[in-house]
């Protein structure tokens, strides 16, 4: 049995090598690739950026809806609890393909978006949505990575006692001092968590922008990797791509355990 | 203004405003899918503009999903690879938690860290690296079909070991010595006393695997071998900013029903399994959490 899991895992322990090995022989690819990403104004250096603020503005949004989602969901559900978790956990069995799709429908230039901007007055031409906008590639980011985010902090804010909450009512705080003295402190790891699950994705993600924008202007760190490794004659820059973006996404993951393990402590020490 | 503002601040009970965004957010979510499910029945070309209901362009005319062998092709080769990883994975997965949980040693730590390495890797990094796994080691794995089939089972496994294990460290290990102390051999002791209990783990990691196995778009995309092999996301990918029609609204609409039916009925089945097992609590919000 144990042979046979490990067969399995394999692979994927295996997987840096192929990629390390040609680097070796080789270092023009990488060098390119660097050289892109730190000299002033290189290629990749923009690509690189513009991910970052995407996902940044991304899950700043997606926080601010995910957060009192999850919280409404998590302490006042009520009788409707099982509803509004069916509908929380439902756009994981469709495909996000067919939720962009759905985007797509809305935002063409005779879509539903269009008609409603125009009918309430606040356009007069139909806005050209799906040509290389940004907010288009950020909406949608936004709305297939949310539900991801909703889950784990709604598993979390639903396990904060509330009895804690009730204690800081009787103390004399509002409701809104309770929030920020004793939920808020309490769900930052969950905050932490949530932020990380939609990070990653977002960061490897290159059909969001392909599909909504479809311009080089938008293109994220995604791309670039799909374009050199399905394009063919530069697999190595694509594949030294992949590595650069592993790096960084394995530093974001060392400051998530540090600020994790922080939080942590900074909730079993009262003052 | 003012009356409305007084009114979300409702001092009492539940913050209105809470309540506001929530239904906001769900309706903001389930929407666009129901518009574009209403397109797929649209009578006209257009995706974007009501224009009467009509099945056509799921059968019966030159197109639709039924007469077009690209979008019925990606329909069955989406159904397949589901298949394949769900009866492959469920088991090897099973197989690999047991192995991990019951198995002490450092080696056993090591194994599972290293299990968990794909739930942190983005996608298209997953994609790449199976893609230069097939096309420079494994060289005798042709893309397509069963290249497919080994990256749907190497990233869902995971899923797999995560459920499975959590049900295994709240049975504990009492129950297979008990078995054993009763005569059973150890192969005996899993098959007898702890395969039973598993089962609702079973069939949520089931449930799972085919959810995340027919969603899957990046490593279907880098280790297809053609059009032939192209998965419904795949196909989606291709055609949505080209002149689709209605069709692949349709396509994706009839995956969507294909998924939502095998997703309730497993979920029916599984809290059948968890009754008999004897657990309590609703379902659903144990499968969240």
């Amino acid at each position: 049995m144990l042979c046979v899991a490990f067969g399995y895992v394999d692979p994927i322990l295996g997987i840096p090598r192929p990629v390390w090995n040609p680097l070796q022989w080789d270092g023009g690819a990488f060098s390119f690739v660097l050289d892109g990403l730190f000299s002033r104004g290189g290629s990749f250096q923009r690509v690189f950026l513009r991910t970052i603020a995407y996902v940044f503005v991304a899950i700043a949004l997606s926080l601010a809806i995910a957060y009192p989602v999850a919280y409404y969901v998590a302490r006042f559900g009520g009788r409707w609890k099982g509803l509004l978790l069916a509908g929380l956990v439902a756009p994981f069995f469709i495909s996000y393909l067919m939720r962009m799709l759905a985007w797509i429908n809305l935002l063409q230039d005779e879509g539903w978006v269009n008609t409603a901007l125009r009918r309430v007055g606040l356009v007069d031409q139909p806005v050209n949505w799906l040509d290389g906008r940004a907010s288009s590639v950020v909406i949608g980011l936004v709305y297939g990575y949310v539900p991801f985010m909703i889950l784990p902090l709604y598993a979390f804010l639903d396990r904060i006692d509330a009895a804690l909450i009730e204690a800081a009512r009787d103390l004399g705080a509002s409701p809104f001092q309770a929030f920020r003295m004793v939920t808020l402190p309490l769900s930052i790891p969950a905050i932490l968590s949530g932020v990380v699950i939609i990070a990653l994705p977002m960061f490897g993600d290159y059909y969001t922008p392909d599909l909504l924008s479809g311009s080089p202007n938008t293109s994220m760190i995604g791309n670039q990797i799909n374009l050199y490794i399905r394009g063919g004659q530069q697999v190595p820059v694509g594949a030294a791509l992949v590595i650069v973006l592993m790096a960084f996404l394995t530093l974001l993951m060392s400051w998530y355990l540090v600020a994790t393990a922080r939080a942590q402590r900074a909730l079993e020490v009262p003052e | 203004m003012s009356r409305l503002r007084h009114w979300l601040e409702n001092p009492w009970g539940t913050p209105r405003w809470l309540r506001l965004t929530t239904i906001v957010y769900l309706v903001w979510s389930i929407v666009p899918l129901l518009i574009a499910i209403r397109f797929s029945f649209n009578e006209g070309r257009s995706r974007s503009t009501a224009q009467g209901w009509s099945t056509r362009w799921y059968w019966g005319t030159p197109g639709s999903v039924w007469e077009d062998p690209d979008l019925l092709g990606s329909l069955r080769q989406s159904l397949k690879l589901a298949f394949i990883a769900v009866v492959v994975t469920v088991p090897l997965g099973a197989a690999l938690a047991l192995g991990v949980t019951r198995w002490r040693s450092r080696a056993a730590g090591a194994a599972r860290t290293v299990s968990l390495i794909p739930l942190i890797t983005p996608e298209i990094v997953m994609g790449v690296s199976l893609l230069l796994v097939f096309a420079n080691l494994l060289t005798f794995i042709p893309f397509g079909t069963p290249a497919q089939a080994i990256g749907h089972i190497t990233f869902s496994i995971t899923f797999v070991m995560i459920i499975v294990r959590g049900r295994l460290l709240s049975i504990g290990a009492e129950i297979e010595q008990a078995a054993q102390d009763l005569g059973a051999t150890p192969l005996q002791a899993v098959r007898m006393a702890l395969l039973p209990m598993l089962v609702p783990a079973l069939i949520a990691s089931a449930i799972m695997v085919f959810a995340i196995s027919m969603d899957d778009f990046v490593v279907s995309a880098f280790l297809s071998s053609g059009s032939g092999t192209d998965t419904v996301p795949v196909r989606i990918y291709s055609n949505a900013r080209g002149a689709p029609t209605p069709a692949l609204n349709a396509l994706a609409s009839l995956t969507l029903a294909i998924t939502l039916v095998i997703a309730v009925v497993a979920f029916a089945l599984w809290q059948v399994a968890r009754r008999r097992g004897g657990q309590s609590g609703t379902g659903v919000e144990e499968l969240a959490a």
